[in-house]
């Protein structure tokens, strides 16, 4: 027996004929803390509601624990919900909402009371039994609804943007308390967002998505130095992405000049993409450079500077603690262990260049949550 | 700065006191003045103490009201729950049906509830000859149906006005209601009978109070249904009033009865209020 406990298998969705999920293989695994990360619109809440049963395939099989779960109504699947407006009951008071799932189960009243305030413990909640859900503020709120889906004793919790509505500081907070719960409770969560940061921070498994079509699946470390494609590396993290000719095994040529590599198995002159994160080129003298550009922008970040750099056309990102005017030419070296290479894909050329930095970055910081409702 | 906005704000609400004063608060004097005083304006209680000699009627008007607001809200319910299940163009349809009677005046819905209803009008004719049907194949001698001037008639004719606004309010009311509620309750185990009865039934309890106001209120008050489909078998307070002040010329007494029903309408959506907000909070 395999420890999945969720696999996808073939899967379709189709709305109004606009294909949302492209023939999804996927497996869980038990106990695991999983991300679908992608953009509005990328299939990603589809999947879950596929998982949750609220919607079903048009082709393909879900399968729980190796038993097909497709046309099993949403009450009758091991696995709960955290909606991501919390869907909380507003008739009900706090105590009942989280005791609603137990009521149905027709749990004797002092088993209910048990449960409900160990769980009100769990969520640091106590006292908040009689509150109106309206009284409570949105990170309270959020803790009701946790509380509320754990208290039926899931095997899979899933979460549908969960922290979308909070604040950044309570944002962060609530992603540790997040996965403490997890590590805690020893159950599979499965979580669905379009913050990179939140998916890299949380996750045991990152699974990309773009337009129905899973990406990449692996670790954040995996994800995040060896991304499979543009889009990938753009989505996570920032990203310089170059186009590049491989010379031979371990030696790449661009902007002009042939980099050493760690990267092997591509064709000889081979075009590839080449990613080179901001962090990891280092500001030099020119004359001991590898390549050399004019500084176009710099912004302070408080921790390092953000200084975009213009070398043959193409805008660099880069990170450094160093200031640097704007109008200067200064050197960079890049290593060996901070280039990637990728195959050529689709999405090759339409990211990772910063000439239109602002607007890019705010298409995906503030990428709209509600769009993904409609899928 | 402070002062000036608070005062800019005075006045402009003060369109609307004066409306309220004008239309709500001096009319309700007046009702009170005539209740408690005689032809000569001097205080009196004989009005108020005529008025246990209609206590039958009012018990009357409130049970065929109860009863014709009770069948609005079991039509409507389900009605309402359909429409707002279905798709904005199918919705926009029957919106539109629904509300395009209301277009039609009252009196002429009414009166062609007459000719409905009357022995020699179309549904009775349709049941009679049923009726005939029946006793001549089964040889059986049932009595030829008689539906005019009936208490039933007139709980038809109240139906028929007032549906309406019993199916809006509910309707709008399930259509606000966030569809995810009833997922999470489904995720969290519920059937659909759990769904309608823990989610659905007491979310939407504003919309039947509302109904339930909107209908009870022109029911109980009404005279024009009850003159046209109750006949003379079937007079209820509304009937009473408009007599007082049309033909009888007492204004005073039709002042008192006017008062006391108020206030007995004011009783009953009280309790129904005061019941619905326990059933709200302690329904599971």
């Amino acid at each position: 027996m395999s420890n999945n406990i969720i696999e996808l298998k073939n899967i379709s969705v189709a709305f109004d004929g606009q294909q949302i999920i492209e023939n999804m293989n996927l497996y869980i695994r038990d106990k695991e803390f999983i991300t679908f990360l992608g953009p509005s619109g990328c299939g990603k809440t589809t999947t879950l509601r596929m998982i949750a049963g609220f919607q079903e395939p048009d082709s393909g099989d879900v399968f729980f624990e190796g038993k097909k779960i497709n046309g099993v109504p949403p009450h009758k699947r091991q696995l709960n919900t955290i909606f991501q407006r919390y869907a909380l009951f507003p008739h009900l008071n706090v105590y009942e909402n989280i005791a609603f799932g137990l009521r149905l189960k027709k749990t004797p009243e002092k088993e209910i009371k048990a449960a409900v305030t160990e769980m009100l413990e769990l969520i640091n909640l106590k006292g908040f039994e009689r509150r109106n859900i309206s009284s409570l503020s949105g990170g309270q709120q959020q803790r009701v609804a946790i509380a509320r889906a754990l208290v039926v004793k899931p095997r899979v919790l899933l979460l549908d943007e969960p922290l979308g509505a909070l604040d950044l500081k309570l944002r962060k907070d609530m992603q540790v308390e997040l996965k403490n719960i997890q590590k805690r409770l020893g159950i599979t969560f499965i979580y669905v967002t379009h913050d990179q940061e939140e998916a890299l921070s949380m996750s045991d498994t990152i699974v990309v998505m773009d337009s129905g079509v899973i990406q990449q699946i692996g670790t954040p470390t995996d994800i995040y130095n060896e991304p499979k494609n543009a889009f990938v590396a753009d989505f996570i993290g920032e990203s310089n992405i170059i186009e590049g000719v491989m010379k031979d095994d371990f030696w790449v040529e661009m902007a002009g000049h042939k980099f050493k590599c760690l990267d092997k198995g591509f064709g000889v002159d081979e075009e590839v993409d080449v990613v080179v994160r901001p962090e990891d080129v280092d500001v030099v003298p020119v004359d001991k450079a590898m390549i050399s550009g004019v500084v176009t922008s710099i912004t302070f970040k408080g921790v390092y500077y953000e200084i975009i750099v213009e070398i043959k056309g193409f805008k660099w990102m880069i990170q450094s603690t160093d200031f640097q005017a704007v109008g200067s030419t200064i050197g960079l070296v890049v290593e060996p262990d901070a280039i990637h290479i990728m195959k050529k894909s689709q999405y090759s050329g339409l990211y990772g260049d910063y000439s239109s930095f602002s607007e890019e970055f705010d298409e995906l910081s503030v990428a709209e949550v509600d769009e993904d409702e409609e899928e | 700065m402070n002062q000036k906005s608070s005062l800019m704000t005075k006045l402009s609400g003060s369109p609307y006191i004066v409306w309220a004063v004008l239309f709500i608060i001096v009319p309700l004097c007046m009702v009170a003045y005539y209740a408690f005083t005689d032809k000569t304006g001097a205080f009196t209680i004989d009005n108020m103490a005529q008025i246990s000699k209609y206590a039958d009627t009012f018990i009357l008007s409130i049970w065929l009201g109860l009863l014709a607001t009770v069948i609005c809200l079991v039509i409507a319910y389900p009605l309402a729950y359909i429409m707002a299940s279905k798709g904005p163009e199918k919705q926009s349809t029957m919106t539109m049906l629904i509300m395009l009677p209301m277009w039609m005046n009252f009196l002429l819905r009414t009166y062609s509830w007459m000719t409905i209803l009357e022995d020699n009008g179309l549904l009775t004719s349709a049941l009679n000859s049923v009726v005939d049907f029946i006793n001549n194949t089964a040889g059986l001698s049932l009595d030829p149906v008689h539906l005019i001037n009936t208490r039933g008639a007139v709980v038809v004719g109240m139906v028929y006005n007032f549906l309406p606004y019993m199916i809006l309010p509910i309707y709008t009311v399930m259509l606000k209601s966030d569809r995810s509620l009833v997922e999470a309750a489904q995720d969290l185990g519920g059937n659909r009978l759990d769904v309608f009865r823990n989610v659905t039934l007491p979310l939407s309890v504003p919309g039947i109070v509302s109904g339930f106001t909107m209908v009870f209120v022109p029911s109980v008050s009404t005279f024009y249904i009850s003159q046209k489909l109750g006949g003379t078998g079937t007079i209820l307070i509304g009937d009473i009033i408009e007599t007082q002040f049309q033909t009888a010329n007492n204004f005073n007494l039709g002042a008192s009865l006017s008062f006391v029903l108020m206030i007995l309408i004011f009783i009953c959506l009280a309790v129904m209020n005061r019941f619905s907000d326990d059933d709200g909070g302690v329904i599971i």
